[in-house]
């Protein structure tokens, strides 16, 4: 077994002095593809800017590398951890190919000029996510699906042990769903890097996924309970506290962890279709 | 780029052989040599006090400007930014009213009347500087920012106007000129000043070239590679402050250049890699200052046409152009 490259210590996670959920002690080995699934507004975002260093966590400690976050420097963090977010860009007038080399910027000098090691690393991530062809596209001319496929491989120019990824199949087709997730998986596995996302799409995440992280609330039979009574929707974090499960899939829909994911909800998880469907009457 | 160049040489030359008092070609050249002819020693003076200064500061304003646009465009990600947009050209004309209307021209402080507009100016767009920096500690957001930046502006236009209500017409009538922009303002002496300060800050600018790019994906994006916000943003606004600044001090609130010229250069270029875009929107901002003066020089016919009348005839267009066809510029997408 590897040595873990992200470690969480009794981490808590919130924001505005209140704590979404406490107590997470996990961690992430390179070659693993890690999951992060939840209900809206569960706090999936607030955790990931944990890891980016984005925000610090209300308790405990982020530890990369063996060392806490807070003891690294933005800079030393660039060549730690690549981002990927949703969200548009000024970038548009950037061919693929310019936009990839951004991601080297941690490894390169003062005008970050592009030695030949360099230019490698960028033809190597367009070639991994399969947009060689497209490298002198303009950005803007890209599709959807491409434009994320060209922020990944500028994740991965980045050459950075962990890459986390908030919810990159966001706007996506199915197809592009598919392959993206696939890509990633592939990328964790033969480039041993620790990849951590966070997915609405429970189906595909069961299927490609090492590990998965479900941010559940807890106490959830009384909260279903409650919610069944009063009719009402009961937002994530007023449910009582919440945690965070670690588990491989398998381990997850066997102790019944994934049918907790979304109490009081009228939806039910369907261990044949490995995916939530809407509850039977 | 050459072709650009070259046309910058050409104005350059026009602006020195052409102007209200009709000089030879051959005065013009021994003045410039510096022969010493009783006969052309007013051509002399004129060539070198007044033409060569002039095209001079026109060539540097521009392009002070048009980087200044182009700095404030990328740090707020927002291509509709720019100099006067934010604020720093109506604090220096605060700065400059209160120096003409209140202090009656410098002279209740000591000063000749055009030091006194320049100190004035100066320190109105330091004054509006350091309030930009400190609301971006605060407000967090690019485009909020920038409005904040739109408010203090009206803020600072409000008291102009007040002052200008309580002025004596001298006063109004001053600072009215000054408002109407001229890049005849800057003496040769002057110069030594303003020239190596436009240069100083836009070479400044071009050591920020890896942070800028590193912005176009946004300033989440660039936190993760490495670039500190934070003091990135406020050596953002301090270059484009001070390059403002200077211009507005020594030629008045010259607008839409800084607004205009970095999309020219986008357009031109069909690029946002700073690398390439910052010398290009450096070089078309000295082709339009120099555009300006010579249509200022050739078209007004005793004397130069005010600068602020002849900057919106050309930008406008341009603007409109933009606005019209933002989806199809790859750069606003």
């Amino acid at each position: 077994m590897n040595e873990p490259i992200l470690q969480l210590d009794d981490v808590a996670v919130g924001y505005g002095g209140r704590a979404l959920y406490s107590h997470v002690n996990a961690q992430v080995c390179p070659g693993e593809l890690v999951t992060l699934l939840g209900a809206n507004g569960a706090g999936k975002s607030t955790l990931l800017r944990c890891i980016t260093g984005q925000l610090h966590p209300m308790s405990g400690t982020v530890s990369i590398a063996g060392t806490p976050l807070s003891g690294i420097s933005d800079k030393e963090l660039a060549r730690l951890v690549a981002v990927v977010n949703t969200g548009n860009t000024l970038a548009g007038a950037l061919t693929a190919e310019e936009l990839v080399a951004l991601g080297r910027q941690p490894h390169t000098g003062f005008f970050g000029r592009l030695g030949k090691q360099d230019r490698k690393v960028v033809a190597n991530a367009l070639e991994a996510v399969g947009m060689t062809g497209m490298k002198d596209r303009q950005v803007a001319s890209l599709s959807d699906g491409e434009r994320q496929k060209v922020m990944i491989a500028r994740a991965l120019a980045q050459t950075t042990p962990v890459v986390v990824l908030d919810e990159p199949t966001a706007f996506l087709d199915v197809a592009s769903r598919i392959e993206t997730l696939r890509l990633l998986a592939q990328l964790a596995r033969d480039e041993q890097r620790a990849i951590i996302l966070s997915s609405h799409d429970v189906g595909s995440a069961l299927r490609t996924s090492s590990r998965l992280w479900l941010i559940s609330p807890e106490d959830s039979t009384d909260a279903a309970q409650t919610a069944e009574n009063g009719k009402e929707m009961l937002h994530p974090s007023e449910l009582g506290t919440s945690s965070l499960v670690d588990g491989t899939p398998a381990q997850l829909i066997a102790d019944g962890s994934l049918a907790r994911l979304f109490p009081g909800r009228d939806v039910m998880f369907d261990a044949s279709v490995l995916d939530f469907v809407p509850k039977s009457r | 780029m050459c072709a650009l160049a070259a046309a910058c040489v050409l104005m350059v030359l026009l602006l020195l052989f052409k102007g209200s008092v009709d000089l030879t070609p051959a005065e013009v050249w021994s003045a410039l040599l510096g022969s010493d002819d009783a006969s052309a020693s007013m051509a002399s003076m004129i060539v070198l006090q007044l033409r060569l200064p002039m095209a001079c500061c026109a060539l540097l304003s521009g392009m002070a400007l048009a980087v200044a646009g182009l700095l404030l465009q990328t740090t707020f990600n927002n291509p509709l930014a720019g100099p006067s947009i934010m604020g720093i050209s109506t604090g220096a004309s605060l700065g400059v009213a209160i120096m003409l209307l209140a202090l009656g021209g410098g002279a209740g402080v000591g000063l000749t009347h055009y030091a006194g507009a320049l100190l004035g100016a100066l320190i109105g767009s330091a004054v509006m500087l350091a309030l930009l920096l400190l609301f971006s500690r605060f407000v967090k957001g690019n485009a909020m920012l920038l409005i904040v930046g739109i408010l203090l502006g009206y803020l600072a236009s409000s008291a102009i106007s007040i002052l200008n209500f309580y002025a004596t017409e001298e006063g109004v009538h001053s600072f009215v000129i000054w408002g109407l922009g001229s890049f005849l303002g800057v003496t040769h002496d002057d110069l030594m000043v303003y020239g190596p300060v436009i240069l100083l800050f836009v070479f400044g600018s071009f050591l920020m070239v890896k942070p800028l790019n590193a912005l176009l994906l946004g300033s989440e994006y660039a936190r993760s590679m490495g670039v500190n916000i934070r003091a990135t943003r406020n050596r953002l606004l301090v270059l484009s402050g001070v390059l403002t600044a200077a211009v507005t001090a020594f030629c008045g609130p010259i607008g839409f250049l800084g607004l205009v010229i970095p999309h020219v250069a986008r357009l031109t270029l069909n690029t946002s890699d700073h690398n390439r875009l910052l010398p290009a929107t450096a070089l078309w901002g000295a082709f339009s200052g120099l555009l300006c003066a010579c249509i200022s020089v050739l078209v007004g016919n005793r004397s130069a046409l005010p600068i602020n009348a002849i900057t919106p005839l050309l930008s406008v267009p341009i603007i409109i152009y933009v606005i019209v066809n933002r989806q199809k510029l790859s750069y606003f997408r």
